[in-house]
């Protein structure tokens, strides 16, 4: 079998055997999910080595990649702040929080920020609407909520994870 | 019995460990189902309970379930735990809070039809929550309550988490059985029906994550005690989530028939900064924008009781508060931004419809619109109605046409030239 499957040998057998035998097909998002893990985007050999362990073709296999929409194609800031501002959000004041957000961060929807970390979008309903505003943030293979948020919150968490991931840095040159 | 019969965890703090569920009954009903009623008799208590799916269609359940043909196995069920409608945030309250009570639920159902597997389908961004409950299914595992041969009856179930990815079309249950195949989450042409041809074409139950928690107390206290709550045609409880500009936003679980007044101004304690009441929706961005008057007000929130006196059907009961500072074509620019992104493409009066509602009430809202665009705005949305593949490109269609026949001047005012 092919690399993906080499380095996650006993993680991928147990995603196999939730499906049966013969609809191995099943287990392309689970594994999309585990091939986006590391870079934060599925890179291209992905596709083959899926369609190799899911006996399908690679075709199938982008076409799932490419229908739903939290699965990327392209890298992106590390850590993606997905900010809800579909209706009950916007109406506890959503969308002033992310153009404030934005602001702060200097950066506008859909751009990474300077220290290549953290790219804003705007994403629909997360079914946290009776705490708005809220985002979500997703990076190192990982989806967390944040809620009731507020500007000044937000970039309290933000600075938290910058500070971990400089330490993380130094860690590695100690 | 404490206060709650669902958000059980109001009540007793550590329902969500095992110990804690087992401790206030939990599998008690499972554990008397398994070893002294047969899956016909569990079926028959369900369906005398009158309880009816809380996903939004309002279908009985126990009815549902004897549509599963006994001569086709295996059978599978599969949770409804994709939660995606705009305003709809209960049963990741459940499910975070008093999960046991929902795994049993689910058992129970899988027990009544006979499936050997269970799938939860979770939206793929209850990551944290699917990680929670494969730890949970674990506990259950090791505790001998879920497996081979359970408690010793000849009963076997196995039960797995799927993430979906971001797509709220998966919702759909046809779409969401196409997901767990590992395909493109399009909604397939009906019949047949899942409870016939479903999951890898074989018999399939598909039930919310709130139907199914209401499944342990009815099997317990049984039909008759459950029909002592909601009304004759919406029996029990239901929890609404409350959203928008509401002072106490969030779930209140409620005997189906509490009326709209006193969900908004005895629970949710009124509107934001004490303003005048707009409008209220009920399911979603899925909703009739339905004006809030006093008739409205007085409407028991139950199935028939919308429908009859409100033509608008109860839904998920996600109810979003509309205050007189809300633009209702601002938000209907939002409610088809947000069909517009999530329809599937599979058919061609949706993908287009959407999109060119999207255009429309977005130029409208903008400024750049003509005064003849608000009817052209409702003529698209009449277009589509009655010609979809799925339920979805109705619902785009519902905020747009009631908007545009209530709420006319707040279209205009954008288009005076
Ligand atoms: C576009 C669309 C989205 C839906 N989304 C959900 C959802 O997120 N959760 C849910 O339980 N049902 C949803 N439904 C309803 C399901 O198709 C199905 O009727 C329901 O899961 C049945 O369960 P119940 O009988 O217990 O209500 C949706 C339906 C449509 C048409
Ligand atoms: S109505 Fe919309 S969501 Fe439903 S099948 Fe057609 S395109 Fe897809
Ligand atoms: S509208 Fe934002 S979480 Fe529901």
């Amino acid at each position: 079998m092919n690399e993906l499957y080499q380095k996650h040998e006993t993680e991928i057998n147990e995603i196999l055997s939730r499906y049966p035998e013969n609809f191995k097909r099943s287990a392309i998002m689970p594994l999309l999910f585990l091939a986006q893990r590391e870079k934060g985007f599925v890179p291209q050999e992905a596709l083959a080595q899926i369609a190799d362990i899911t006996g399908v073709s690679e075709t199938d296999v982008a076409s799932v990649l490419g229908f739903y929409s939290l699965f990327q194609e392209t890298p992106g800031g590390r850590y993606r702040i997905q900010v809800c501002t579909d209706l009950p959000c916007a109406l506890r004041g959503s969308e002033t929080y992310l153009k404030n957000l934005c602001e702060a961060l200097g950066v506008k929807t859909g751009e990474i920020t300077e220290d290549g970390l953290f790219s804003v979008e705007a994403v629909k309903c997360l079914a946290a609407c009776h705490r708005a505003p809220m985002f979500q943030l997703q990076g190192d293979g990982e989806i967390k909520y944040y809620e009731n948020q507020s500007v000044e919150l937000t970039m309290q968490i933000i600075e938290g994870i910058r500070a971990s991931v400089a330490s993380e840095k130094e860690g590695k040159h100690g | 019995m404490g206060n709650y019969i669902l958000l059980r965890h109001r009540d007793v703090a550590d329902i969500d460990q095992l110990d804690g569920y087992r401790k206030a009954d939990g599998f008690a009903a499972f554990e008397k189902a398994i070893k002294t009623m047969t899956p016909a008799e569990v079926t028959l208590e369900v369906k005398n309970s009158g309880l009816r799916g809380r996903g939004g269609a309002g279908f009985p359940t126990g009815v549902k379930w004897g549509f599963l043909p006994n001569n086709i196995w295996p059978h599978y069920v599969v949770a409804n735990a994709d939660e995606s409608e705009p305003g709809t945030f209960k049963d990741r309250e459940i499910m975070e809070s008093n999960p046991f009570q929902f795994l049993e639920g689910l058992m129970l159902a899988s027990y009544a039809v006979q499936a050997n597997t269970a799938y939860i389908y979770l939206r793929g961004e209850f990551w944290q929550l699917a990680n929670h409950l494969n730890q949970k299914i674990k506990d259950l595992e090791n505790a001998g309550l879920l497996g081979e041969k359970i408690k010793g009856s000849n009963y076997s179930l196995k039960i797995y988490t799927h993430l979906g990815a971001g797509a709220y079309i998966c919702g759909e249950e046809t779409a969401l059985l196409e997901s767990i195949e590992g395909k493109m989450g399009q909604p397939r042409l009906r019949p047949p029906f899942p409870a016939v041809e479903g999951l890898y074409a074989k018999p399939t139950l598909v039930n919310n994550v709130e139907t199914l928690t209401n499944l342990p107390p009815i099997l317990q206290h049984g039909a008759d005690w459950y029909r002592t709550l909601g009304t004759e045609q919406s029996p029990g409880v239901k929890v609404f989530c409350l959203s928008g500009c509401i002072k106490n936003p969030g779930n209140y679980e409620l005997p189906l028939g509490t009326t709209y007044r006193d969900l908004i101004y005895n629970y949710g304690g009124g509107i934001v900064e004490d303003r005048a009441i707009k409008a209220v929706m009920s399911a979603g961005a899925s909703s009739d924008i339905v004006v809030a008057n006093d008739h409205t007000l007085d409407t028991p929130l139950a199935y028939e009781t919308c429908l009859e006196r409100l033509n608008s059907p109860l839904g998920s009961a996600s109810v979003i508060i509309l205050d007189e500072t809300v633009d209702m074509a601002w938000l209907v620019s939002k409610t088809v931004n947000f069909f517009k992104h999530e329809s599937c493409g599979k058919c061609t009066p949706c993908r287009d419809g959407t999109f060119w509602m999207n255009n429309i009430a977005g130029r409208i809202v903008k400024g750049s619109g003509k005064p003849e665009d608000v009817d052209l705005l409702k003529d698209v949305a009449l277009q589509m109605q009655g010609k979809c593949l799925c339920a979805l490109g109705e619902f785009s269609t519902m905020a747009v046409v009631s908007a545009v026949d209530r709420f006319r001047p707040d279209f205009e005012k954008h288009v005076r030239s």
